[in-house]
């Protein structure tokens, strides 16, 4: 078990227990999900149109100020504008992430095509990396990979990658073994359909789709990890505006100015659980609309 | 059930003889001279003899086998090296280290069991909106990070409320923000997947069989649905366990708590490789251990799986 | 001590128009109810009739959500229109037993089977331990369990299906109440383990207790109970002594329901009322039937065998396969000779276990015997390699059990047929047309092409499922278990359409299923399949007339039929 599968199986759960109702809008959550990473996304591309100064701009008279209408986040050490630097930090923290993601999802359909398709001895060896990559639980990996190449962002990021990897190998490997054993794969099988076109036209779009689903979720998952090695001083380091760096750099002032950690770990917080909802609303339509 | 154990431990042996070697070759990947770290990094100006010596001492002037084949020696009679930094046996090291994260991992574990459990229990079978309550404290609770849930426990029973210190001070009062910050998003998994088998169990027919008998909704729960639900938690007790120890890194160092998390760090800061190596090869043992103990329980809990036999 | 039955007929359970709906969508309409001690009353219906929320009802347990009300419902003359839940609780298991389907699920999957009998002495006696597990011995020794004090301690997944329906059994009867609602007590077992717990059922009756017998199957009904009641769309049509029922009907639908039963049916009658019907969901109401009960148009006259000289188009010579299983290896089809000619029906029955669809896998060279040889049409079709057979696998087709799963989820019907009649080439602009036209063989609308599998009934399903196997115009068409999923009268329009197809493309068709009365009504020739061997092959009729093998005997013999 992983965490990212451990995710993924509650979450098709309640797809499951939601039974298809015919329902046109999404809903409430969802809408409100979908707000928060539309806000995320608009942060990232334009930052400047949603914040409401220069994240950078050093104002020592305005140090510490508690949230306010002037600053909702407050200001930090230097007078800064938390909420602005918040939004100034969503690219950096977003694209650790979503690259961090894709880099685990690659490896993850790398190990999960090899263990799947070439042959019982690839699927075995497969089967035993991914129990031993199991053995470094959660930032283990991550923390060892740092070991090696030194701390850093991009370090960081691969690192998050890597050890995410094997829960995904193993949840694509149980999608297309379950899928290959299925009773439609067997259908076009008797149809006389060669094996190269029922990969192309049954096993990979049957096991590709989901993989939305997966990677939506995973995002979250990474983000807070990344997060968590900036915060122990592995990824990104404190000048820069990245969610956990903040958080690390807050972490002097906690007793005189929690906003300083308190809102970049909201934000953190919520896009967790915003991915987790949106995946959730993926994995319902998956099985809606088919 | 004695095949399956042979199964279990010859696989447990396995996965630890690959965790050992893939640390070895992992560790050699890294730029620059061993010798040049022991003695303190790239900056200290060492003399060639020094560097010479050390390496002899640390056995670096053999060849790679060999030092593997060392090392896989060593690591038989549980000798782990020496640290660079601190110069003491790491076996000793992590020794005295190892009791108070497992007590810290341990406790959160039970924690989190409860937690759940009466969540779990509380928001099925009840109204909508007490299931919809329960899967947004499950979505939150799973979504928040150990770094900053601990801080704001500090911030409000700490240096807000004055109730428990913001450090471990080795009392059961500085342990009680520890276990909480590693419980509740442990708790947060555990209920969702509990929540799901309990509203499975529900549904199923021996349901309906034992209110037909007259059980009541309390026996029900206490006799038939809560085992059910208890199963898949019991199987991810393992992962749990080795999710906690990841955890125990940042716990550890925010409340400046003693223990193997905070070594790690410490080591891993100071490019302090037999430290790093020891832990990791420590976790992997008893993530090992407990995936091994985990499977055990989940069959003598559950008949079914020891029916299915050598699958 | 319970009150004794009052002398006379006052029955021990009596309901009158007993409503129950679930959020304003009422599912049973004032529906009414005597039962006497030492009777039997049978609730027949197909799938949403309400036949099994009414059986839950009676138990004060019609689900959450569910709102009941009757004018009269009386319990051994204890009113419980307006009982509350703990009432309700006293009554059940003590007044009332509930027997469910299948006691693998029905029964706590994780505690002994003697654990849950005791729960019933537990919680409406306070008997000692001890006094409660020699009740609890007594009871398994009562349903006929073989070795109790072993029994006992099993878990229901540790018992063969015969053995654990009776421990669900003895559980419902642990404080012998006098009303016992079996709700398809026998579904999901075979046909001789179905026959004996039937006969317990008898028993039980025999001793006193009342039993309300819930079955979507007359047949099964016919054995046992006294009185019958025909349940659709939530009402009671028809009601009146079992004879009665069974032999003048009143009602069209109790007679479509009669004729479905393909039992003692020759081969060749047409099973379905209405012959091309798409499905119940669009049947019309039972008014409609007006005094027809069933055309024959559809289908008429013997099958066309004379296949004499000719040479068997699929033939299994001494074929065997085995499996390894948990503790050794499981020869599942041994030694098996069979052939197929074309324009005949090839019946392959046997129960659960017995290797049928090893066999239909090995005729689909979907697994590869062990030892013998599949022979197609003269060319060693088991030997090839898959490269060299693929391009012969259009010649047979394939109906499974589960439509559903055998549709890739992703594609709509018409892509499915499409796919399936383009065997690998273009079809460029010919495929609406192609899909239109098988829907339309099969009895579907066009529409339905762009609908996907499961939004369709089951019904629907398997005729896409015939539609696709049709598609690729095989010559041999293998069907296991076509029709095991389905209502009575879905099944009979699927078997009526399966015949004529067979019929007109003359078809070699190899034809499985666990339903003697199934397999009888289809097929030319018999073959009777146990523990992976060929027990008896012939003729089907002078098999089931006068069988030579004691196994086939005992089948037909437990076969639930409607004419004793």
């Amino acid at each position: 078990m992983s965490e990212l599968e451990l995710r993924q199986s509650t979450v098709e759960a309640s797809a499951e227990h939601i039974a298809p109702r015919g329902r046109r809008w999404p809903r409430p959550g969802t809408i409100l999900a979908g707000g928060f990473v539309a806000f995320l996304v608009v942060a990232t591309l334009a930052p400047s149109v949603a914040w409401t100064q220069d994240p950078n701009a050093i104002a020592p008279a305005l140090a510490f100020e508690s949230p306010s209408f002037a600053h909702w986040f407050g200001t930090d050490e230097s007078g800064r504008d938390v909420y602005s630097r918040v939004v100034a930090g969503t690219g950096t923290s977003l694209l650790i992430g979503v690259t961090a993601t894709l880099i685990g999802l690659a490896l993850g359909l790398v190990l999960g095509l090899l263990a799947s398709f070439a042959g019982r001895v690839f699927d075995f060896a497969v089967n035993r990396v991914i129990e031993v990559l199991f053995a470094f639980p959660g930032l283990l990996l991550a923390l060892l990979v740092i070991v090696v190449y030194g701390p850093g962002p991009v370090t960081a990021t691969i690192a998050v990658g890597l050890s995410t990897a094997p829960g995904y190998a193993r949840i694509i490997r149980g999608q297309f073994v379950s899928i290959r054993s299925s009773h439609y794969v067997e259908a076009a099988r008797v149809l006389g359909r060669s094996p190269a076109r029922i990969l192309g036209r049954h096993i990979l779009p049957n096991a590709l789709v989901p993989l939305s689903v997966l990677a939506t979720l995973g995002i979250g998952q990474a983000i807070v990890w990344a997060s968590a090695l900036s915060y122990l001083g592995l990824g990104a380091q404190p000048p820069a505006a990245e969610w956990g760096a903040m958080l690390a750099a807050g972490r002097t002032y906690l007793a005189t100015a929690p906003w300083l950690t308190a809102f970049p770990g909201l934000m953190i917080v919520g896009t967790t659980i915003a991915t987790t909802i949106l995946g959730r609303a993926l994995a319902r339509r998956g099985q809606e609309g088919r | 059930m004695l095949r399956r154990a042979v199964a279990l431990v010859s696989g447990a042996a396995f996965v630890l003889w690959a965790v050992a070697t893939l640390t070895f070759f992992a560790i050699r990947l890294i730029p620059g001279d061993p010798a040049q770290a022991i003695l303190g990094g790239p900056g200290s100006q060492a003399s060639q003899e020094a560097l010479d010596q050390v390496r002899r001492e640390y056995g670096l002037d053999r060849p790679l086998i060999v030092q593997y084949l060392a090392m896989l020696g060593r690591l038989l009679t549980g000798d782990l090296g020496h640290s660079y930094a601190l110069k003491v046996p790491v076996a000793d090291l992590l020794s005295s280290q190892l009791g108070g994260t497992m007590l810290l991992a341990v406790m959160a574990l039970v924690v989190a069991w409860m937690l759940a459990l009466g969540l779990s229990l509380w928001s099925t079978g009840r109204s909508r909106f007490a299931s919809i309550i329960g899967d947004g404290i499950e979505l939150t609770a799973a979504a928040l990070p150990h770094f900053w849930l601990a801080g704001v426990l500090i911030a409000v029973f700490s240096s807000g409320l004055d109730w428990l210190p913001p450090v471990s001070t080795g009392t059961p009062a500085g342990f009680v923000l520890p276990v909480v910050t590693l419980a509740v998003p442990l708790a947060g998994f555990l209920a969702q997947v509990m929540r799901e088998s309990l509203l499975d169990a529900m549904q199923q027919p021996f349901v309906l069989s034992a209110r037909a008998r007259g059980e009541s909704t309390t026996g029900i729960r206490l006799r038939h649905t809560i085992r059910h639900a208890a199963l898949p938690a019991i199987s991810l007790s393992g992962w749990a366990l080795g999710w906690l120890l990841s955890g125990a890194v940042v716990v550890e160092t925010i409340f400046a708590m003693p223990g193997l998390g905070r070594t790690l760090l410490q080591a891993v800061t100071l490019r302090d490789i037999p430290v790093v190596t020891g832990v990791v090869l420590l976790v992997a043992l008893v993530y090992v251990f407990m995936t091994v103990l985990t499977d055990l329980a989940s069959r003598i809990a559950d008949p079914r799986l020891r029916q299915e036999g050598a699958r | 001590m319970r009150p004794e039955d009052a002398p006379g007929d006052a029955p021990a359970l009596d309901v009158a128009g007993l409503h129950v709906s679930f959020g304003g969508r009422e599912v049973v309409h004032g529906l009414s109810l005597r039962l006497h001690r030492g009777e039997c009353v049978a609730l027949v219906g197909e799938s949403g009739s309400g036949k099994s929320v009414t059986a839950r009802a009676l138990l004060g347990m019609a689900g959450a959500g569910a709102s009941t009300n009757a004018a009269r419902l009386e319990l051994l003359g204890r009113d419980l229109t307006d009982a509350g839940e703990r009432t309700w609780r006293s009554v059940r298991g003590r007044d009332i037993g509930l027997v469910l389907q299948d006691a693998l699920v029905s029964l706590d999957p994780l505690r002994p089977v003697g654990r849950e009998i005791e729960d019933a002495l537990r919680i409406h006696e306070r008997l000692p331990r001890a006094a409660r597990r020699a009740r609890v011995l007594h009871l398994l020794e009562r349903v006929g369990m073989p070795d109790p004090v072993f029994a006992a301690t099993r878990r229901s997944g540790e018992l063969s299906g015969g053995l654990r329906q009776r421990a669900l059994i003895a559980s419902a009867l642990a404080l012998d109440p006098p009303l016992l609602v079996a709700d398809e007590p026998t579904t999901a077992l075979d046909v001789t383990v179905q026959a004996r717990v039937l006969d317990l059922l008898a028993e039980i009756r025999e001793a006193g207790t009342g039993i309300l017998l819930i079955s979507h199957d007359l047949a099964v009904v016919a054995r046992l109970a006294d009185r019958i009641l025909v349940m659709r769309g939530g009402r009671v049509i028809e009601e009146g002594p079992t004879e009665t029922v069974l032999r003048s009907p009143r009602e069209a639908y109790t007679r479509a329901l009669l004729a479905a039963v393909p039992t003692d049916r020759p081969r060749g009658s047409a099973l379905s009322v209405r012959a091309g019907a798409s499905d119940a969901a669009t049947l019309p109401p039972a008014t409609q039937y007006g005094g027809r009960t069933r055309t024959t148009s559809a289908v008429s006259g013997p099958a066309p065998t004379g296949h004499g000289s000719e040479r068997p188009l699929l033939q299994l010579h001494h074929v065997s396969k085995a499996f390894d299983v948990p503790g050794g290896r499981l020869t599942a089809v041994d030694d098996v000779t069979l052939e197929l000619h074309a324009g005949e029906t090839l019946g392959l029955v046997g129960e659960s276990g017995s290797g049928k669809t090893t066999v239909a896998r090995l005729a689909l060279a979907l697994s590869t015997p062990d030892s013998g040889d599949v022979v197609l049409d003269g060319i060693d079709w088991s030997r090839r390699p898959e490269r060299e057979r693929r391009p012969m696998r259009p010649r047979l087709g394939a109906i499974y059990q589960d439509a559903l799963s055998s549709f890739d989820p992703r594609w709509s019907v018409g892509r499915i047929l499409a796919d399936a009649a383009a065997r690998g080439r273009r079809l460029s602009g010919r495929a609406d047309s192609l899909v239109d036209d098988l829907l339309e063989q099969v009895g579907l609308e066009p529409a339905l092409a762009e609908r996907r599998p499961l939004t369709l009934s089951g019904g629907q399903r398997q005729r896409v499922a015939i539609a696709r196997a049709l598609a690729a115009e095989p010559e041999v068409l293998v069907c296991d278990e076509p029709v095991s999923a389905l209502d009575v009268t879905i099944q009979a329009q699927i078997l009526d359409l399966l015949d004529r197809l067979q019929r007109d493309r003359r078809l070699a068709m190899l034809f499985i299923s666990h339903d003697l009365g199934v397999v009888r009504h289809m097929s030319d020739r018999v073959a009777v399949m146990r523990a992976g061997r060929i027990v008896e092959l012939g003729d089907a009729e002078s098999v089931f007339r006068a069988p030579s093998h004691p196994y086939t005997a005992q089948l037909v013999a437990d076969a639930p039929r409607i004419v004793a």
